[in-house]
């Protein structure tokens, strides 16, 4: 079966710090956990390739500290990258490594490519905004100037993920964290992307509201088709979104496999000690 | 011609925290043509799950081959298969039932069922009204139709289950205990249904308890006599 990724990341690197002459080297260095001992180099990201294919949700699983905020952040160019190369599967975009593109290249990718859900709603969200405001800056930003089909789109995006439309101009700071985050799932599916980054958006979510966001998101792939990579710490929640599934340890990937084998047949050390843990 | 054939087949386990290998099983030859139905009898411990799990891809294989014949690759083997066209192959052509139903929480028997016939790209009113002739010919009660499994009885869910990997015509099978835990009125049901499968031409790969229930069902009955066993040469039971 010959399928067309429709993002291909491979060899990500991120370093946060210089390094030296003792962890400069992959192949030779020692660090402890991620960082080098020396010299206090943080290698958040070591050598991570992955492939997300249309349609389909790739979780991410791994503890505090495994890299997996980080490498979304890089995604997404929160952050750049030390190094590795980045390709979505689009005719304008074709065969180029997105991560060395011009910063304006990178927010038109941001505006028409990519939606991010943050597990903070403070960083995808303007707290002082409108909730419809903050739905209109991303279709602004992706090129609409039309503010009668803007808050359309807006209102039946806010009735899709369940904000009564009554409150659109309330600001989200007076909402709960669950319909904080369901405004910024809003916000991100605002400009219709191919491509949705979901960091942790359940955790800190009392189980009913998390069910509802778990819902919403599974709604959302079914009938929108939208590729997405989930990261979250809790197995369970990967679980039940997605078909594949990517363990990370120490800012590199230990294991990959469909999400029933990780679950059943774990082979990697900590992969077992994490599934044993699940409740 | 044969749909599946096990060659050398052998899975072991390593448990880190316990620093220790465990050989589940090991040699496993049978093979199965289109429209038969083995059933893999043994005590449990001695591997049969763990057959059905690789074939499915639910255990990672180690050793040997499971060779299928797919109706979009051709012959493949399953051992080998990348994590996509696994998940394509469980979508379209292999399903899988066991006693446990493990399914989306809050979704609906309806809604589970018109998934699965989403996923194969159905249209949404060929899914539905597909979905409620299974409901229907699972005898599933109607109030339960827009109801979430996790209250139904045993006897329910696993007629649920069969259902949901049974709408989307299989060709291969899996049932890894089916009719455990259910009461002599239930099996009766399952074995009826198992039956209805059979004349349709689904190939069948079971693992029961209950030689009895098996009796007259399967065409061949694999033996796991000790655990773990190497079966050498296909063990006919009872030729059916």
């Amino acid at each position: 079966m010959h399928e067309q990724p429709i993002l291909c990341v491979r060899n990500l690197n991120k370093q946060f710090g210089g390094g030296c002459q003792d962890c400069r080297e992959t192949s030779t260095r020692k660090l402890e956990r991620n960082y080098c001992s020396t010299c206090g180099t943080v290698y958040a990201c070591q050598d991570i390739s992955l492939e997300l294919f249309p349609g389909e949700i790739l979780g991410i699983v791994g503890e505090s500290g495994s890299g997996k905020s980080t490498m979304m952040q890089c995604l997404y160019f929160d952050e750049p990258v030390t190094s590795g190369d980045a390709y979505i599967h689009d005719v304008e975009l074709e065969g180029q490594n997105v991560f060395n593109l011009s910063s304006q290249k990178k927010r038109y990718i941001r505006n028409h490519k990519y939606g991010m859900v943050y597990q903070n709603p403070v960083k995808g969200l303007k707290m002082n905004f409108s909730t419809m405001g903050n739905i209109a800056e991303k279709q602004i930003a992706a090129g609409n100037r039309n503010v009668t089909t803007m808050e359309r789109t807006g209102s039946e995006l806010l009735e899709n993920v369940h904000i009564p439309l009554f409150r659109a101009k309330e600001e989200p700071r007076n909402f709960s964290g669950g319909m904080q985050q369901r405004v910024q799932i809003a916000k991100a599916l605002s400009n219709n992307p191919p491509i949705l980054f979901l960091d942790e958006v359940t955790t800190g979510l009392d189980l009913s509201v998390q069910a509802n966001v778990l819902d919403l998101i599974k709604r959302i792939q079914r009938e929108s088709g939208i590729s997405m990579i989930v990261v979250s710490h809790d197995l369970a929640v990967i679980r039940m979104l997605a078909d594949r599934t990517i363990v990370m340890l120490n800012g590199a990937i230990i294991e990959q496999g469909l999400t029933d084998q990780i679950m059943e047949d774990p082979q990697h050390a900590y992969t077992q000690r994490l599934v044993y843990s699940l409740l | 011609m044969a749909l599946l054939e096990v060659k050398n087949f052998g899975k072991q386990f390593t448990i880190h925290h316990l620093g220790k290998t465990m050989q589940a099983v090991e040699n496993i030859h049978f093979s199965l043509d289109k429209g038969e139905f083995i059933g893999i009898v043994g005590k449990s411990g001695s591997g049969k799950s763990t057959i059905l799990k690789s074939i499915y891809r639910t255990y990672l294989p180690d050793t040997g081959n499971i060779v299928y014949d797919s109706n979009r690759f051709g012959k493949i083997d399953l051992a080998k298969v990348t994590e996509r066209e696994m998940l394509y192959l469980r979508k379209h052509e292999i399903g899988y039932v066991s006693q446990f139903l493990n399914v989306m929480p809050r979704t609906t028997s309806r809604q589970l069922i018109e998934k699965a016939l989403l996923e194969m790209e159905e249209p949404a009113t060929i899914a539905k009204t597909e979905a409620e002739k299974a409901l229907k010919h699972f005898e599933l009660d109607r109030k339960l139709w827009d109801a979430y499994p996790n209250t139904f009885s045993g006897g329910e869910k696993l007629r649920l289950n069969i259902a949901i990997a049974t709408v989307k015509k299989p060709r291969l099978l899996l049932l890894d205990e089916p009719t455990a835990s259910l009461d002599q009125q239930s099996k009766v049901k399952v074995r009826e249904i198992i039956e209805k499968l059979k004349a349709d031409g689904t190939t069948l790969v079971g693992i029961f308890h209950d030689i009895e229930f098996m009796d007259g069902l399967c065409d061949k009955v694999y033996d796991m006599k000790s655990s773990p066993v190497p079966l050498q040469e296909e063990g006919v039971l009872c030729e059916g």
